[in-house]
């Protein structure tokens, strides 16, 4: 049972940075935007976060300033794509690639500048330790397997939840859907399109920001690491994650962690007794493949299953021209 | 006039093609004509370039990347090379074979007499140049491959170096008194370089803790820091107190930091990360290789035989201990027992073993065995999975 609750704490552990890049896409796409710059946007906070919380040592400029940078990317995209009418595909990509970039060469300045891995002090981190609870984290199982995670887990889940309920029952979440779908019936509805689309964006950005920026700082224990793995592809599994959510953030969080579940199987899976040996002891690679797996077969049943309605926005990935109706 | 014009351009643009063309060709056919065998006509000191393939950044401050070019740094010092003599190419992936060839094919053109190969998958892409350029040497750090006319390998005893670190490990693992060792391995049982590892770092712990235990994690990649954060927080919780690792990457020793667990990093000495954490790590010298390669290629005096050096050469050899947090007598014992291996009284693959299956193993492991045939766990070696 200890092993099992051990595994539960690490999928949760390794879910949380892919709900922020999910409830940030989400967000975008609900608008019609399709950004494919999430990798990018995960990366550049990231750094952001990473070089402010080395410098200031305060948590909270830390993660502002990874969802301002972040939000900064997305601004970009979102100048190009709304008001410049650019391809969204394209220009996705060319954030993920320019935000890559920019943040490996600002990665490598930095190290040089320290001469060394930058590490953030141990005060800092200190701060994101785990939220110890009054007799509540000290509960057998239940204390462990919910009420004893660093605040970014409980802040990822709270804005899914915010972004899920403002969608549901707010009228700016109504106006927000109203342009996914039809953005010139929303525009003659009097909803001012390009002003929603824009913040969307920058929002979204800026959470996929904060995403970047705990995988930076906690998952890597506050040391920069120069590899390049930093995010290394959670940005690309979190745009699938969208789809496996159906756009909505709530059902992102379970989404999440059930990836999350997925990357760290390997790990602990050989300590599952309970399961048969050739279970255990499969290679590694094919713990690797499940999450990618699990996302081609996710897909398939979407397509397949056509007779319900499809939960994808409707104008996604198409641009809104107001002149041509 | 305007007309005449064009036509000129277009006909100074051909010329220069083809002018270019031409040269390509002369150079290919020079390449073919050598009579004296590859390395044997002596190169002026001045005159001599070398080149190098890196698989991560040269800027790194730490890991695999880091040693390497840390060695050929020394290299050019120590010869008193100008910068322009020595061209690194860094951030090639090995698995892209086409990337590869193209830094190759820049680092032929550029006139490099040798060129370093440092990671296991440049061996293939190595391999046909050095058939294809045959007045270049070629020279690949890990993998198996060679010719007899300008293709050699290089690579060291790391695993007496792993021994000396058990060594620590063990005595440290001794005093918290816990059996539990855990090792974030890069690759599963069938890669004999990282299980030979494991074994002489689990041989290393037994020699002063025979109850312990190694507990392996794989990553299933030589780099990628949170499969290893995962994998270092998995050993942590299957109940580890002290940490060893075959990957390119810190976050083993900083995870062991955080969890106030110890541990044994590797490449290059990982106490400025941990200091709380880190004991010692095997280390590298490549500078050693480098500088006797080049020289040799300088005097003319390279010969195609592969390089294999251990602690007697200085090639190999264990971080300074960090006293801080080793377990009391770590020093001594590391070094007596160094001195024991490099007498050649100590051999750590020595008849005897016992594999994890139970069967023991009957003569002490040839070179090529270890390079290429260790594929199974010693006892006290268990996968975590």
């Amino acid at each position: 049972m200890a092993n099992f609750i051990n595994f539960f704490y690490a999928a949760i552990l390794s879910g949380t940075p892919l709900l922020f890049g999910t409830t940030g896409e989400i967000l975008c796409e609900k608008a019609g935007g399709l950004n494919l710059g999430v990798e990018g946007m995960m990366w550049i906070g990231a750094f952001a976060g990473f070089y402010t919380a080395w410098k200031t040592e305060s948590v909270f400029l830390a993660f502002l300033v990874a969802f301002a940078s972040a939000a900064l990317g997305a601004l970009l995209y979102a100048f190009l794509t709304i008001t410049l009418k650019t391809n969204q595909n394209v220009t996705g990509l060319t954030l993920t690639t320019f935000g890559i970039g920019i943040s490996t060469v600002l990665g490598f300045a930095m190290t040089e500048n320290a001469g060394g891995n930058p590490q953030i002090s141990s005060e800092f981190m200190s701060k994101l330790a785990p939220i110890e609870i009054p007799f509540l984290s000290s509960i057998p199982y239940i204390g462990k397997m919910f009420l004893n995670y660093n605040p970014f887990v409980y802040i990822a889940i709270v804005i899914a939840i915010v972004i899920a309920l403002i969608f549901k029952f707010s009228k700016t979440g109504l106006a927000i859907r109203a342009i996914g779908e039809n953005p010139s019936a929303a525009d003659a509805a009097g909803i001012n399109v390009t002003l929603h689309k824009y913040l969307c964006t920058i929002i979204g950005g800026g959470i996929c920001g904060i995403g970047g920026a705990y995988m930076s700082i906690i998952t890597l224990n506050g040391t920069w690491q120069s590899g390049g793995g930093v995010v290394g592809g959670y940005g690309w599994i979190a745009v699938a994650l969208v789809i496996f959510a159906s756009w909505s953030s709530a059902k992102a969080i379970i989404g999440s962690f059930i990836f999350g579940a997925f990357t760290c199987l390997q790990y602990y899976i050989g300590q599952f007794s309970f399961l048969p040996a050739f279970i255990r002891e499969m290679p590694v690679s094919i713990y690797q493949m499940l999450p990618f797996l699990l996302t081609t077969i996710v897909l398939i049943i979407s397509s397949v299953n056509s007779k319900k309605i499809s939960s994808e926005p409707h104008s996604l990935g198409l641009n809104y021209f107001r002149e041509d109706r | 006039m305007k007309a005449l014009r064009k036509i000129l351009a277009i006909v100074m643009a051909l010329a220069l093609v083809f002018s270019l063309a031409a040269c390509s060709g002369n150079s290919n056919d020079d390449e073919t004509t050598t009579a004296a065998p590859v390395g044997t006509t002596p190169i002026a000191k001045d005159a001599i370039k070398v080149g190098v393939l890196h698989i991560t950044s040269i800027k790194d401050t730490s890991g695999y990347t880091f040693a390497h070019h840390q060695g050929i740094v020394a290299m050019k010092n120590a010869l008193g090379l100008r910068d322009d003599q020595v061209i690194e190419k860094d951030e090639i992936p090995d698995s892209d074979a086409p990337a590869v060839k193209a830094a190759l094919d820049e680092l032929v053109n550029a006139g490099c007499n040798i060129i370093f190969g440092t990671s296991f998958n440049y061996m293939d892409p190595m391999d046909e140049y050095a058939k294809k350029y045959p007045d270049v040497i070629f020279s690949h750090g890990t993998g198996y491959k060679s010719n007899d006319v300008n293709f050699n390998n290089y690579f060291g005893r790391i695993y007496q170096a792993r021994y000396l670190s058990g060594i620590a490990a063990g005595m440290k693992a001794k005093e918290i008194n816990n059996p539990n060792l855990g090792y974030v391995a890069a690759m599963d049982v069938t890669n004999s370089e990282v299980t030979g590892g494991i074994n002489a770092f689990a041989l290393g712990v037994q020699s002063v803790y025979p109850e312990a235990v190694v507990k392996v994690s794989v990553t299933g990649s030589w780099a990628d820091e949170k499969a290893e954060a995962t994998a270092s927080k998995a050993l942590v919780d299957a109940g580890c107190g002290v940490l060893a690792q075959h990957c390119d990457s810190s976050v083993p020793q900083t995870t062991a930091a955080d969890n106030k667990i110890f541990g044994c990093g590797y490449n290059s000495d990982m106490t400025a990360q941990a200091p709380t954490a880190h004991i010692c790590a095997p280390i590298w010298h490549w500078d050693v290789y480098y500088t006797t390669a080049v020289k040799e290629v300088i005097d003319g005096k390279w010969t195609p035989t592969n390089y294999f050096g251990g602690l007697n050469e200085g090639f190999i050899d264990v971080s300074p201990i960090n006293e801080a947090v080793a377990a009391k007598g770590t020093k001594e014992a590391v070094e007596a027992a160094k001195a024991k291996i490099m007498s050649g009284e100590l051999v750590v693959f020595a008849k005897g073993m016992t594999k994890a299956d139970g069967t023991v193993v009957d003569h002490d492991l040839t070179d090529a065995e270890i390079t290429g045939e260790i594929n199974y766990y010693i006892k006290g070696v268990e996968l975590l999975k």
